[in-house]
């Protein structure tokens, strides 16, 4: 009991300091995560809206695998992204595997499938005749897309937190294919494993609070938004 | 009316909706500054025809013309559908102000700011939804919702308007009143209009014309008084319900009491008007009452009128009986006083209703 509150105190007085590392830690893992997760913006909403409005033999199929992707797990995105930027591998030419872009790499193959199987959701949710009515006040095709884009922005919104909650908090692709090397590709959750595996306690509970309060954070945007109604 | 230009024309018009025909439609128009009652029961084609008028669906055959000139449907028909506009059943905002649903129509033609807000302003006016610009419209009434739809079509000012329902989900005060501005806001502004409703009423309140549909085609077009006075099949004589529509001119007002004069008759009605007014009035059969001996001085019954019978058509435990009186009428008899009064097509008779069993519209 003592270890923990210990620990707790320790953690409190590294947070209020604004201990370096930590600083550098939580400030990396936004960075990864957060490019990863407007790569994923781009990946997902055009590709999921497309997906939603064009009628194509497999549409049925596409949108299954589309599902079953937003729970890759990510040791096996960490494994296959580890073997593509291996020195022997289709781009190992590129030399990135252990550095922030590997991971970026990474978690946008994680984020993606989720922001994009939520837009499809998103997209197809929308009242059925909203695309006729839109169409009916004149709209252009692109004008009708970017109109029912704007309609679904909410629960699109809610797809682009769920996809950043999704990798901030993975630590399996990352630790595979970024190496947790201080300073460089430590992230918030690789640092809490090796903080832990040390008994450094106090750390990995500063770490572990920064993470709680992140995900608390993109949890309570999300049922804000979720709560929200649509016009009759 | 049959001079006037025809601006949206169907032609052997075939629509599919999953490999299953659901319109065939050989000739349909809208002419200039008419409205259109398009009337049927629910799922028989009224929405699809709307659409397929809209250039919103795929033809299996067929084509639409537009001013004579026809709509190529697989090319851009974002010209053609900035000429018109469509209100649906849901009155589909957007997720934004009442003021900036209305100008959304206009933002698309990328009509000037200016212009724009004048256009608006209108708009809010003639629905009366100006102190409801600012409101999100998550937060409306459905009557509200419905006026901010309505308000968005017009501002584009479309030649053409497509109204499918747009009434059904309100409760009866609120179309109502509704239905009142709409008619205004239609005469005012001279839009052809073709509005699909399931209530007779309303299409006989709001059309020069009516066409019924039944099945995915047009089983009778013409007058609101000819399709409800003549029904062209037993379809739309059950479904226009209301079969005593006669025309007549007010003579006198007085005491909540109008006297009306109509095909060389004298009928006295419970209503308001003034002397010269035209009005349509109808009547349900159950309030045509049949009579062999001349009922004046015993029935509180002021309309009497003498007539024969020209037609007898069993409807289960109701007849229908049709009566020549020097207008057409037709009245509900059950088979038991049809039996006792021993009538059949030729019998003189007396029918009468009261002053107060007549609806009266006023025709234009």
């Amino acid at each position: 009991m003592e270890l923990i509150l210990e620990g707790f105190r320790m953690a409190w007085h590294l947070l209020v300091t604004l201990d370096k590392e930590v600083l550098s830690v939580t400030l990396l893992s936004l960075k990864v995560s957060g490019l990863a997760t407007l790569i994923s913006l781009l990946v997902g909403v055009v590709g999921g809206t497309g997906i939603a409005l064009a009628e194509f033999p497999g549409k049925k199929l596409l949108v299954s695998v589309v599902n079953t992707s937003m729970g890759l797990p990510p040791v096996v995105v960490g494994l296959f992204v580890t073997i593509m930027l291996w020195r022997n591998g289709p781009f190992g030419s590129w030399e990135i595997l252990y550095t922030p872009s590997a991971m970026v790499i990474a978690q946008t193959v994680i984020a993606s499938p989720i922001v994009m199987g939520i837009s499809i959701a998103a997209i197809q949710n929308l009242p059925p005749n909203l695309r006729l009515q839109i169409l009916a006040l004149g709209a252009s095709r692109p004008q009708m897309v970017w109109l029912l884009v704007r309609e679904a922005r909410l629960p699109l919104l809610a797809g682009i937190m769920a996809g950043f909650g999704g990798v901030i908090s993975e630590v399996g692709a990352s630790i595979m294919v970024g190496g947790n090397i201080k300073g460089y590709t430590r992230v918030l959750t690789t640092a809490t494993v090796m903080e832990t595996g040390k008994g450094n306690f106090d750390t990995a509970i500063a770490l572990g609070i920064i993470l709680l309060v992140l995900c608390f954070v993109i949890n309570y945007l999300l049922t804000m938004v979720q709560q929200r109604e649509r016009p009759r | 009316m049959t001079t006037r230009k025809a601006l949206l024309e169907a032609h052997n018009l075939v629509v599919k909706r999953g490999g299953t025909e659901v319109l065939r439609i050989p000739e349909f128009d809208l002419r200039e500054h008419e409205t259109v009652a398009l009337i049927g029961p629910n799922g028989t084609g009224k929405s699809s025809l709307m659409l397929a008028l809209a250039g919103l669906l795929q033809l299996a055959a067929g084509e639409i013309r537009y001013h004579g000139d026809p709509i190529i449907l697989s090319g851009d028909t974002t010209a053609f559908r900035r000429r018109i506009a469509m209100v649906f059943q849901e009155p589909l905002l957007f997720d934004a102000t009442v003021y900036d649903n209305v100008a959304s129509g206009l933002k698309l033609r990328g009509i000037s700011a200016i212009e724009t807000r004048a256009r608006v302003e209108s708009c809010l006016e003639r629905f009366r939804i100006t102190h409801l610009a600012g409101r999100s419209a998550r937060r409306l009434s459905g009557g509200e919702a419905q006026r901010t739809s309505l308000a968005r079509a017009f501002a584009t000012k479309p030649e053409v308007i497509l109204l499918d329902e747009p009434f059904v989900s309100l409760d009866p005060p609120t179309r109502q009143v509704l239905m009142d501005d709409l008619e205004q806001v239609l005469r005012e502004s001279g839009t052809t209009a073709l509005i699909a409703t399931h209530d007779q009423l309303e299409a006989l309140r709001l059309a020069d014309r009516m066409a019924v549909m039944h099945e995915g085609r047009i089983v009778q077009s013409g007058t609101p008084a000819a399709v409800m006075n003549e029904p062209a099949n037993a379809f739309v004589a059950t479904f226009v319900g209301m079969e005593n529509i006669l025309t007549g001119t007010i003579v006198s007002a007085g005491g909540g009491l109008l006297s009306l004069e109509v095909a060389g008759k004298s009928l006295e009605i419970v209503g308001s008007g003034a002397a010269g007014e035209r009005v349509v009035l109808c009547a349900h059969p159950e309030h045509v009452v049949v009579t062999t001996i001349d009922p004046d001085h015993r029935t509180s019954a002021r309309n009497v009128f003498s007539g024969t019978v020209t037609r007898i058509v069993p409807l289960g435990p109701v007849n229908k009986v049709y009566l020549d009186c020097g207008f057409p009428l037709v009245a509900a008899v059950t088979g038991q006083s049809l039996a006792e009064l021993q009538l059949a097509v030729g019998s003189r008779i007396f029918a009468s209703f009261k002053a107060t069993s007549v609806r009266l519209f006023r025709k234009g």
